[in-house]
């Protein structure tokens, strides 16, 4: 689990990995790095350097920090979509998104919707994991089973779940006829409706943050867990004392990961309800695509984006910096 | 967990029992709506809108299936599918492979920025730019294009990432031998780094592939016209045609857009495993 450690790191495990090889005479030099003669003439490596790496970070530049840039300048513009003119608006996007009464409902439903998809995701993840983790014949092909949804389409799963949904003729209904419940409302109520996009969200995912978790498990020291059992721990005990605290990192790596890709889902909520009914299932992504695309207000989708954005910077920063001081590694 | 090796046989009876539950209703769950779908796909109107409901068709007939591929060019969709992907997935891997060479084995003054650049870009979702992304390809007269599905998407952060987390864990004196050979560093690149390399590589390209393939929010965006359309993108023009959704089509749809992916899970289910893993623990 060094991933997101890295992250912060930056190059410095390069040197950690290759010490302890004797990278040579590489003490000052970063240690992969081993082209004898490089230092009369660096340009060369330099040149090298951008022919390998240039592309991929010209492509970045184009295509994710100058659009980045020009999203915000785009926000303070009141500009339609394809239109050449655009009045130039300050902060009032911003204004308009803060004071209109939908804004409530548009945090609320994205709050709800990622709580629930990530939250529920870790929960329902671990249980996955733990039992997978366990001797059981067949456990192999369950892996693998659980696992199928996270790499179908985002629209076919939606697609399908819709017809799993259906309140006349669909699997739910006919579960709940079967215990004396009518099946409720999922197309047409928008607190039904949001409960819907959430399950087929942690459907389609769950399998990745039981497979990351179980990874996980297999890796905590068996002898641990055998010492804490002759001590007459229970396993519930052994579990919540030794094996969670040893999960922290992932746990940490799976709540950066997984809130960034429920903050970005689309595809089904595009595919089942297109953010409807009542507007009930518009995540913040969700108005985004919305604002711009549908209703050709492109100052105003950037001004959210930019909101957005800005959201998602700070939650992942204070993740970093309070699992920093928490988790150990 | 403590049960594995911890507890007596005695205590381990129940718990196996309930542990066998658990995996049964999960597959279950897994399992029950892919198989609705599927179930669905060979259904006639008459068994689909019935309650109680159906599980079972009466007949094994191809009409529904027939019918989707006669409402929508599906062809078209493969197609334009296979190509952005292979093109879209290899480009990516080539960018990824490149940038984690020159990361790690090459000298450069900014290098840790130009690598941090590569990463921070993992933070910003394709939603923050795509209004600028989609005027940029406009302009460019990329719309209902394959470079305007594929250029934008392009850059390679986390096959970066992952590719240098592994050339750091290799063994040194196999570049050093490479090295002293006076070998370039594109050989040594393609000749000593690539084939020692290749589970990783095999890994992380059938993750690419996958998320290409499944790819929707930016096609929908720069495509409108059905013969350029992907499969997701295209299914939905099943959807909703007079109003109605017509299930038993819709499904026959689906399982086109789904199985092939399922195929190549099961078969390559080791590797894109070891790929959805490798992003989370690498040490």
């Amino acid at each position: 689990m060094t991933t997101i450690e890295d992250l912060q790191r930056g190059t410095d495990s390069a040197v950690a990995v290759a010490a302890p090889n004797g990278a040579g005479s590489a003490t000052t030099v970063p240690a992969r790095v081993f082209t004898p003669r490089k230092k009369k003439k660096p340009w060369k490596s330099w040149l090298l350097f951008l022919l390998f790496a240039g592309p991929n970070v010209a492509l970045l530049i184009v295509f994710t920090y100058k659009p980045l840039l020009q999203s915000l300048y785009y926000s303070t513009l009141q500009w339609n979509l394809g239109s050449a003119s655009a009045i130039p608006v300050g902060l009032g996007n911003y204004v308009t998104w803060f004071n209109d009464p939908g804004t409530v409902r548009v945090v609320t439903v994205t709050l709800i919707f990622t709580v629930a998809t990530v939250g529920g995701g870790m929960v329902i993840g671990l249980l996955f994991a733990v039992l997978l983790n366990r001797k059981l014949h067949g456990r192999g092909a369950a892996r693998t089973i659980v696992v199928a949804p996270y790499v179908l389409s985002g629209v076919a799963v939606g697609l399908l779940w819709l017809f799993v949904f259906d309140p006349n003729f669909g699997i739910t209904a006919a579960l709940l006829d079967a215990i004396g419940v009518a099946s409720p409302p999922w197309y047409n109520d928008p607190h039904w409706a949001l409960v819907m996009v959430i399950i087929v969200y942690l459907w389609k995912n769950v399998g990745y943050v039981a497979l990351i978790y179980l990874a996980a498990l297999q890796s905590v020291p068996r002898d641990l867990l055998e010492a804490a059992s002759l001590d007459g721990a229970s396993p519930v005990r052994a579990f919540r004392n030794i094996v969670l605290p040893l999960l922290g990192p992932t746990t940490f790596f799976l709540s950066i990961t997984t809130l960034l890709s429920s903050l970005q889902s689309f595809d089904i909520i595009q595919a089942m309800t297109k953010g409807g009914p009542l507007e009930g299932t518009t995540t913040m992504m969700y108005q985004i695509y919305q604002e711009g695309f549908q209703a050709g207000r492109a100052g105003y989708s950037s001004a959210v984006a930019t909101i957005l954005f800005a959201v998602l910077l700070v939650v992942t920063l204070i993740q970093m910096k309070y699992v920093e001081k928490r988790v150990h590694y | 967990m403590a049960t594995q090796t911890a507890t007596t046989s005695r205590r381990r009876k129940p718990l196996q029992l309930g542990g066998y539950l658990g995996l049964v209703l999960a597959i279950a769950i897994m399992i029950l709506p892919l198989a609705w779908m599927f179930l669905a796909g060979f259904k006639e109107r008459d068994e689909i809108y019935t309650v109680p409901i159906q599980w079972l068709p009466e007949a094994y007939d191809l009409s529904n299936y027939a019918a989707a591929l006669a409402a929508v060019p599906f062809g078209n969709f493969f197609l334009n599918s296979t190509i952005t992907t292979v093109i879209g997935a290899g480009l990516k891997m080539l960018l990824g492979l490149t940038t984690a060479y020159a990361v790690v084995f090459l000298e450069f003054p900014f290098k840790k920025f130009v690598f941090g650049l590569v990463i921070f870009a993992l933070l910003v979702p394709q939603q923050i730019v795509m209004i600028p992304n989609f005027t940029l390809v406009a302009s460019l007269g990329w719309i209902n294009t394959y470079q305007g599905i594929i250029v934008p998407g392009l850059a390679s952060a986390f096959g970066t990432f992952l590719f240098r987390q592994h050339f750091l864990t290799l063994p040194i004196s196999i570049l050093e031998a490479a090295a002293l050979d006076g070998a370039s560093h594109w050989t040594r690149l393609w000749r000593f780094i690539v084939p020692i390399s290749a589970p990783t590589i095999a890994a992380v390209a059938l993750i690419s592939i996958v998320s290409e393939w499944n790819e929707y929010l930016w096609p929908l965006l720069v495509v409108d016209r059905s013969d350029m359309m992907t499969l997701p993108v295209g299914l939905t023009l099943l959807q909703n045609n007079d109003g109605v959704t017509n299930w038993g089509v819709l499904m026959a749809g689906t399982v086109l857009v789904t199985v092939p992916v399922l195929i190549a899970f099961f078969a390559l289910q080791k590797r894109i495993i070891a790929g959805l893993t490798a992003g989370g623990v690498t040490g």
